[in-house]
């Protein structure tokens, strides 16, 4: 009777994050710096991803291509508070992944454009993109396979002792995947240095949330599992920095992991031929005009006067011109040779 | 200079479409994310969104226009500065090559060309198989090197051991060597192996890397390729291979194609292994052979022994590859034992075919628990007065197909066995690879004998009529040697 209500016990404390303290944290105080590196960021995903999509319509780029525009503040905030080692791993939706950790604007355009230049030198395209020196372990393209890769990448953390947390990232579809909590037993079994971030957008491709799941709450999809979650701004940088930290610092201690449910909103359709008929225009354009993530930190730098309009714009034309220097080398940069058919088939 | 908005493909196969609506009229402000038009294709409606800022300056593909190439330039927009006089002036230098291709559409009315010469992908290429294009003929696939198996010293003793023992020893002997090596899958550790594979592994390397999972094999697997995508070199054990179909996506599309999908960058060191086939009266759902499944895969290395020597060898380069490698056993064989070369360090290559017995009337190719029925048929088939060569393939994929066609030239005959399916098989394979390559050298046609083709039923006698006999070789033999 004792040993069952301690047992109890012991998974109230374990399964509910508020016993152990984890709520929400209030967003992160930002420096002058850190704001304006942040809407750098955000900005280069954004005008990065618009040009993507020129490319499309030109037929540069081909076959499909997910656009991350309106979720640029989750990746931008977690990479904020990675450290050094730290692995990142994501689905298709990649591209902003990709810059934010640091990979070459060229190398991800060219890509996308099947270019020998390309990070999987044209093999892989916009779905499929790797790079080990940048710890980003891809771009996949099946739904909630990466999540159990991701888990992959923390038990080889927990293995070699290293320090390092895995960023496994998933959309709101991915989490009706049966794999998805096959890895959390696992994980928070073997107390796996995992963070497991949620990227809800609200649609699973055309799919809403209410339609496809019966617990909508995504931050509660770990409690069967003992893992704690929180529900996140995921339009406010800030918010995410300060999650990101909270949760890195929790499952780099040793805790196992932890999920961050990311409330944030897709404003393309998606993919590039969604037109996107399942949500009114207003509800987009509302998000776009109340919730942008770019242009709440535009307004925050303006009114403490850290920077002026002409002083935003210089870096509007900084980012434009590494996003354009981009397009013209994935434009022109050759096609692979015909002999890159055969190679890296087997090492 | 003015930019030129270009009619958008709005889908991986879309031509082009209709101008549905015009949103904004000449001489609006546009900001980059406004909506300027809604385009109709066959399949939605969608929304034209600006990328640039400035002023639209002139309309050129009127509302309601219908079969609006891809590319061609629907509007012009202006920049900070401009005016309806600098429209002339042609496509901003950062668009030359949308300009360029927007030209030639106009010029040649074969816009899909133009993008291709301008250097954009043709759509819809799938359809036009012809695309001009001179990499259309595809490459010749590289030879692989020959390789051969190492010489055992003169004087090595010879153990002998079941191939159970084999395995486990190979595996030791291979985490003694690597510490970045380890096993996990369901019962390795402290039961010591569902089928006793993993003993005494636990007690020598600890917990740490002799892992037990939960019966969670998708997700298992893909942990598994996930540690091994960072660098570790992971032994997976399944307790069958029927269980890795819950798994398979993670062996064929993270484990295989990432080395492909990566350019080279990043690749899965791993071994998947465990019985494979059929045991004993276990019926339809654990009896299947997977041979020729993983086979079809590029990226995959497919081993299947037969000797504990192979076993012993050929698990320790799967576990050195840097490679996927589906590492397939048989519950049958663990029990039975061969004669292992006692060295320290016995590694055998992996795409080698092993000649089990020398011969010159008939050539006979299996592996795994395929190569016992030809051990039986081999004397029986002496009484008879042939004199066959048996080769067991021990890997499937890299195959040497080079050793079975040498043998064919000799042999003039072929008969391949396998438990396995007989639809595309892979006996399939070779005989269609032996048909183009050694036609002439054939004096009867190839006979695959395979499991039947129903799900292995349950009753024993049943079960015996599923899979191939000794009696079915002998006649195929009889058969493609013309005798009685």
């Amino acid at each position: 009777m004792a040993q069952a209500a301690a047992r109890k016990a012991s998974a109230k404390s374990k399964a509910d994050g508020k016993a152990q303290g984890l709520t929400t944290p209030k967003p992160a105080e930002f420096s002058k710096e850190e704001e304006l590196s942040a809407y750098r960021s955000m900005l280069l995903i954004r005008r990065f991803e618009e040009k993507a999509g020129q490319l499309y319509g030109m037929g540069f780029i081909g076959g499909f291509c997910h656009l991350y525009i309106g979720q640029e503040a989750v990746v931008t905030g977690l990479k904020m508070a990675m450290v050094e080692g730290d692995q990142m791993i994501t689905a298709y939706r990649d591209h902003g992944h990709m810059l934010a950790m640091d990979m070459s604007p060229r190398g991800v355009m060219a890509e996308l454009t099947g270019r020998r230049g390309g990070y999987s030198k044209g093999k892989g395209g916009s779905m499929h993109m790797f790079s080990k020196e940048k710890n980003f372990y891809g771009g996949h393209g099946i739904v909630g396979a990466q999540v159990s890769l991701g888990t992959g990448l923390g038990f080889a953390n927990r293995y070699r002792e290293n320090g390092a947390v895995s960023l496994t990232f998933f959309g709101d579809g991915a989490a009706n995947q049966g794999q998805v909590y096959e890895s959390f037993n696992m994980a928070s079994l073997w107390k796996l240095p995992v963070v497991y971030i949620i990227e809800n957008n609200r649609y699973a491709m055309g799919t809403s949330v209410a339609r496809s799941s019966a617990e909508t709450d995504f931050s509660h999809r770990g409690v069967s599992f003992r893992i704690p979650g929180i529900q996140v701004d995921g339009m406010d940088v800030r918010a995410v920095k300060a999650a990101g930290e909270m949760a890195l610092d929790y499952s780099r201690s040793g805790n196992g992991p932890i999920i961050l449910e990311m409330m944030t909103y897709r404003y393309r359709g998606h993919s590039m031929s969604d037109p996107a008929k399942y949500r009114t225009k207003e509800e987009v354009q509302k998000m776009r005009s109340e919730h942008d993530p770019i242009e709440q930190v535009r307004a925050r730098v303006l009114e403490k006067k850290w920077a002026s309009e002409d002083e935003l714009k210089a870096i509007d034309k900084e980012v434009r011109d590494i996003v354009a220097d981009s397009a013209d080398f994935a434009q022109t940069d050759p096609e692979p040779d015909p002999s890159e058919l055969w190679t890296d088939v087997v090492h | 200079m003015p930019i030129e908005i270009l009619m958008p493909a709005l889908s991986p196969t879309m031509e082009e479409g209709n101008l549905a609506k015009w949103l904004k009229n000449e001489g609006d402000k546009i900001a980059p994310g406004d909506v300027i038009a809604e385009i109709e294709t066959d399949k939605a409606t969608m929304e034209v969104e600006a990328v640039d800022e400035g002023t639209l300056g002139k309309i050129l593909i009127p509302a309601g226009s219908e079969g609006v190439k891809v590319n061609t330039p629907i509007a012009m927009l202006l920049q900070d500065g401009e005016s309806a006089g600098d429209l002339g002036k042609g496509g901003d230098a950062s668009n030359a090559a949308a300009a360029s291709v927007a030209e030639k559409a106009n010029d040649s009315e074969t816009p899909r060309q133009a993008a291709d010469d301008a250097g954009g992908k043709v759509r819809e290429s799938r359809e036009e198989p012809s695309a001009k294009t001179e990499t259309a003929k595809a490459p010749a696939a590289p030879k692989a090197a020959a390789v051969s198996d190492p010489d055992i010293p003169a004087g090595t003793e010879m153990v002998t051991i079941t191939v159970r023992e084999a395995l486990r020893d190979a595996m030791a002997e291979e985490m003694r060597r690597d510490p970045e090596v380890f096993i996990m899958g369901e019962e390795v550790a402290e039961y010591q192996g569902a089928y006793k594979i993993t003993q005494g592994l636990l007690q020598e390397f600890g917990a740490r890397r002799v892992v037990d999972t939960p019966i969670t094999e998708h997700g298992f697997a893909g942990v598994g390729v996930g540690a091994a995508m960072a660098g570790l070199k992971p032994i997976v054990e399944f307790m069958t291979f029927n269980f890795a179909m819950q798994a398979i996506d993670q062996i064929v599309n993270s484990a295989a194609k990432t080395l492909y999908m990566s350019g080279g960058q990043m690749g899965a060191p791993i071994v998947f292994r465990g019985p494979n086939g059929a045991a004993a009266r276990v019926a339809a759902q654990h009896s299947q052979d997977y041979a020729a499944w993983y086979s079809h895969i590029p990226g995959l290395k497919v081993i299947q022994p037969y000797t504990a020597a192979d076993a012993k060898g050929l698990l320790k380069a799967a576990i050195r590859d840097r490679n996927p490698v589906i590492f397939l056993e048989n519950e049958i064989l663990y029990g039975q034992s061969f004669e292992v070369p006692k060295l320290d360090d016995f590694v055998l290559p992996i795409g080698k075919a092993r000649v089990h017995k020398a011969g010159k009337d008939v050539t006979l190719v299996s592996f795994g628990i395929g190569m016992t029925y030809l051990a039986k048929a081999e004397p029986e088939l002496a009484k008879l007065g042939i004199d066959a060569e048996i080769i067991d393939l021990r890997t499937i994929r890299p195959m040497d197909l080079e050793t079975v066609i040498e043998s064919v030239k000799k042999t003039n005959r072929l008969v391949v066995v396998e438990e396995g399916f007989p639809q595309s098989s892979v006996g399939d394979f070779i005989a269609n690879q032996v048909s183009q390559r050694a036609f002439d050298y054939l004096d009867a046609p190839v006979i695959t004998i395979a499991g039947k083709d129903v799900p292995m039923p349950y009753a024993a006698n049943l079960e015996k009529l599923a899979l191939p006999n000794v009696a079915e070789v002998v006649e195929a033999v009889k058969a493609v040697t013309y005798r009685g």
